[in-house]
């Protein structure tokens, strides 16, 4: 039971977005994927939830072929894909945007219990379920998105920069709900971040790319440790 | 006083059955994006089927949601072997946009052509299943006719069951979400190539409700090459805009509105002005404001 990536590639026309990238996340742990701007993480996560397709490898969850399988087919095995940016739909209110997450399930009873189990994680949200999803604070907005990804009751999650745009203590508050969801909820997390200190201080394993290829990997510990990195990605 | 009674009866009927042709025209854009110039061609189809219905089995009131299951199949139908094709080969460049609105007119010559073989080319005619002769109120007759009254009952009928779908039921909610943000709504999930195929045959449906309702509350008269049916998808498409092409309330309100100023131009000004004033309207409406009188603050999306 793992995310495999083995020789993958991706090419926008000429350019290598993603160059022969391989990697293995354990279940039930928290891999952080750090890098700069167009390093090709965002590309990464689309190919692996069926948004983008591959140009070479392969990529599988347990015996599901990623590349393969199209975003609305991997959700009913276990994947979901939190895309950048907040990603809820304004227009709905709070309630309909967490409802969409489960709506392929047709199973109201399933749906009320998913619905209730993901306001004990984020109270907030209860508290605004008949709003619209435009009045919500950024920080209420990203809890939105991971929630209705949680609706579809996820093995593997892949999270896209959920601390775009947030203030810091909100960024700690986000990231400390991932770290619980990997801790007390089993969840398999794939965790994209430029605010690469943050994502290692919660991971158990860190994945540095460089243009569209893998520089670094190891224990998030051990990244944090190494002069390179620290130097690199870390700022100090 | 009763003229101004009669105009406003008159032009809330003929609204009503706008509003139908400006709903399909709203939910075909809403699910695929596309301004669907076949929607007449497909309402006359249907509509031709509700004959076909009346011819053997003599009651219209059997031919009418016949009429509005076959435009649901045939919607259903053109956007699933049709549609789906053409979006998926015109995805860039300079004619991808207006590819898919040339070909639904290209449909539209299409479907016709198929009428005309199936049924010929002269005129052939539905009547009216109820009376057309107005209610009198003393010594004078009211402008609305048992057959007027059941279209406004029907038509609100129709409109309190889209309502229902959009806002109660699961699949209204895919179809809303699908329209706002098909790629989250993808990763949420939801199969959205499905729910386009739903929004389409749910069109085909009020496009066949319309014909047929147009049909019995005009003179009756049904050929390929019926101006009655392309003053609908006109008026329909018009209504549609001033409601802001995305919002299904915008497009009741519109068709009402349309059908309303139609009304008292064609009773205090004239005949021959009628077809003006509605292109002006629409004309004015994208001028001053062309997201729709009752756009959303963030305005028509793209």
């Amino acid at each position: 039971m793992s995310l495999r990536i083995e020789n993958l590639s991706v090419h926008h026309g000429a350019i290598h977005a993603v160059n022969d990238i391989s990697f293995t996340v354990p279940k039930g742990q928290l891999a952080a994927l750090i890098g700069a701007n167009g390093a090709g993480k965002t590309t990464l996560l689309r190919t692996l939830s069926g948004l983008t397709k591959s140009s070479h490898g392969t990529a599988h969850w347990n015996s599901l072929d990623l590349l393969q399988s199209k975003p609305e087919h991997s959700v009913r095995n276990g994947v979901s894909h939190v895309s950048e940016g907040k990603s809820v739909i304004p227009e709905l209110t709070v309630e309909e945007n967490l409802e969409i997450g489960a709506l392929w399930r047709r199973n109201r009873k399933e749906m009320m219990e998913s619905k209730n189990s993901v306001i004990d994680i984020f109270p907030r949200l209860g508290e605004r379920l008949s709003q619209r999803a435009d009045t919500l604070s950024g920080g209420e907005r990203q809890m939105l998105a991971l929630s209705r990804s949680l609706m579809s009751k996820p093995e593997l999650l892949l999270l896209d920069e959920p601390s775009l745009g947030l203030a810091p203590l909100v960024v700690e508050q986000i990231f400390q709900s991932i770290r619980e969801l990997t801790s007390s909820m089993g969840i398999t997390i794939l965790l994209v971040e430029q605010n690469a200190m943050g994502a290692l201080k919660i991971a158990d394993v860190g994945i540095v790319l460089n243009l569209g290829s893998v520089a670094v990997s190891g224990s998030a510990s051990a990244l944090m440790a190494d002069p390179q990195v620290r130097a690199a990605y870390l700022g100090y | 006083m009763f003229q101004i009674l009669n105009t406003f009866l008159i032009g809330i009927t003929a609204g009503s059955i706008y509003a139908l042709m400006a709903i399909s025209m709203v939910l075909v854009w809403r699910s695929t994006r596309v301004v669907n110039f076949a929607q007449a061609g497909m309402a006359l189809l249907s509509t031709y089927c509700g004959y076909e219905i009346i011819n053997r089995f003599g009651s219209y009131w059997f031919a009418l949601p016949v009429a509005m299951i076959s435009g649901a199949v045939v919607a259903a139908l053109i956007e699933l072997v049709f549609m789906r094709l053409l979006l998926k080969h015109s995805k860039s460049g300079a004619i991808a946009s207006i590819a898919p609105i040339i070909a639904t007119l290209g449909l539209l010559g299409v479907i016709k052509a198929v009428i005309g073989y199936i049924w010929g080319n002269q005129d052939v005619s539905i009547e009216s299943p109820l009376s057309t002769v107005g209610f009198s109120l003393g010594t004078q007759t009211l402008a609305l006719s048992p057959m007027k009254l059941f279209i406004l009952i029907a038509v609100t009928f129709l409109l309190l069951v889209l309502t229902f779908i959009f806002q109660k039921t699961n699949i209204g909610l895919a179809l809303r979400a699908s329209a706002y943000a098909p790629e989250i709504s993808r990763l949420a999930g939801i199969k959205v190539d499905l729910v386009r195929t739903f929004g389409w045959a749910l069109a085909g449906a009020a496009g066949g409700a319309a014909g047929m309702l147009q049909t019995a509350n005009g003179n009756g008269a049904l050929s390929p090459d019926s101006l009655e049916f392309s003053l609908l998808l006109a008026f329909g498409f018009i209504a549609a805009v001033i409601g802001g092409l995305d919002s299904l309330l915008g497009a009741v309100f519109g068709a009402l509105l349309l059908g309303l100023v139609l009304a008292f131009v064609l009773t205090y000004v004239g005949g021959s002005l009628v077809f003006i004033t509605a292109f002006v309207l629409l004309l004015v409406v994208l001028l001053i404001r062309p997201g729709g009188i009752i756009s959303q603050k963030a305005g028509r999306r793209a």
